[in-house]
């Protein structure tokens, strides 16, 4: 049963990655990925939301909708979950903890439109996951995303120094291409699990 | 006056204003369903298909919807209409929804869709805001239909299921996976902006 977990884990993180893999959550990757500050800070609001959605979201989709007869609308009922947990999270914050909203506050409503987020929770249902192994797997595709937005974002910030770059290429261009290459030696550990 | 409004309009959404290539808006599902032209057409049938309706809907609703719950109204009428063109694409296409699968529930949160919501048709009225769905829509569907072009080519050979390259040619099957899309997509992007002149600063 551990070891089931761990695997779940392992693959969400390395084989499943979801940046590299799936290619989920690339608007904000895009747009984030130029310093290592945001990109970090936008990881973590990240983490929070996907994990904290997928514990609410499998409650409702296996003990409400299913026994309902109602999974047709699950799109509805998830994207509003979604919408209220980020809505939620953000006041709760603004009240209690004053230095985390100031630390990443300002990436909350962008999480919203983040697809990773949703993906997790229709990914859940399509794999058909218990309680706990849903909760492992979107921390684990959660910590993958954060891990693959860091490297990039590093990478890019170290390529700022280099003066010569063709000026379409700059920005979004070049981000594409480092995510590439990066996929390709993401795809080396498919064999792993 | 009103005629060469429409025409901003639509040259605007298909090439100055390109919701992929300028805006980078939608690059998720731009990425993920590109590695075969049919795969490509169905998304960018299913996008145009919802960013209609939603331009249609929330351009009609634009003065009774509550500033406060906007977002939420958004997101309910895209989700509405994406479970339609789920229900429509399993029942008429199921191979294609088998290889898309999840990420058709992902257009409700294609960016696209959202950021012409807000940034114009709550400030527009129907007829420009379905020309400006329509040609947002059509230029996604290039965009993606260009992007799957090369790479089924390159990876399976063929185009929208022919063979097309000699059967000699080796298949590359790396474009047709994830780090293909990157290169391919990021290419595009720096080719149109060397085009336009668009930078970065």
């Amino acid at each position: 049963m551990t070891m089931n977990l761990l695997l779940i884990f392992v693959a969400a993180v390395l084989t499943e990655n979801a940046a590299f893999t799936y290619l989920l959550g690339m608007c904000p990757f895009i747009s984030l990925s130029k310093s290592l500050r945001t990109a970090s800070g936008m990881g973590a609001a990240v983490i929070f939301v996907i994990t904290l959605t997928a514990l609410i979201n499998w409650p409702i989709y296996h003990l409400i909708l299913v026994p309902l007869g109602s999974e047709l609308i699950y799109y509805i009922v998830f994207i509003i979950v979604i919408a209220g947990t980020v809505q939620l999270v953000e006041m709760i914050m603004e009240k209690f903890f004053p230095v985390l909203q100031a630390a990443f506050g300002i990436f909350l409503p962008l999480i919203t439109v983040n697809c990773t987020v949703l993906a997790v929770s229709l990914f859940m249902v399509i794999k058909e996951y218990s309680y706990l192994q849903s909760v492992i797997y979107a921390f684990g595709i959660a910590v993958g995303w954060i891990i693959a937005i860091v490297i990039v974002a590093a990478i890019n910030e170290k390529l700022e120094l280099v003066g010569a770059m063709p000026k379409g290429m700059k920005g979004p261009g070049i981000i594409m291409v480092i995510s590439g290459i990066l996929a390709l030696s993401f795809l080396g550990f498919s064999g792993m699990v | 006056m009103a005629e060469s409004k429409s025409i901003k309009t639509i040259m605007d959404g298909i090439w100055r204003d390109h919701p992929v290539f300028s805006m980078l808006l939608g690059i998720c599902s731009a990425l993920a369903v590109s590695n075969k032209v049919e795969n490509a057409i169905a998304m960018g049938a299913g996008v145009t298909f919802v960013l209609v309706a939603t331009g249609v809907i929330i351009s009609l609703l634009r003065k009774i919807i509550p500033r406060q719950v906007r977002m939420i109204v958004y997101m309910i009428t895209i989700a509405s209409f994406v479970i339609i063109v789920d229900r429509v694409l399993k029942a008429y296409f199921p191979e294609i929804s088998d290889s898309i699968g999840p990420y058709v529930g992902l257009i409700i949160t294609n960016c696209i869709i959202m950021g012409r919501a807000e940034g114009f048709y709550v400030s527009n009225n129907l007829g420009q805001s379905f020309l400006d769905a329509l040609s947002n829509g059509f230029a996604y569907t290039y965009t993606l239909v260009a992007v799957a072009a090369v790479r089924e080519l390159l990876g399976f050979g063929t185009l929208l299921g022919f063979q097309v390259m000699p059967e000699f040619m080796p298949k590359w099957v790396v474009m047709s996976m994830a780090p293909g899309a990157f290169f391919v997509l990021g290419t595009l992007i720096w080719i149109t902006r060397t085009i336009s002149g668009q930078t970065e600063d």
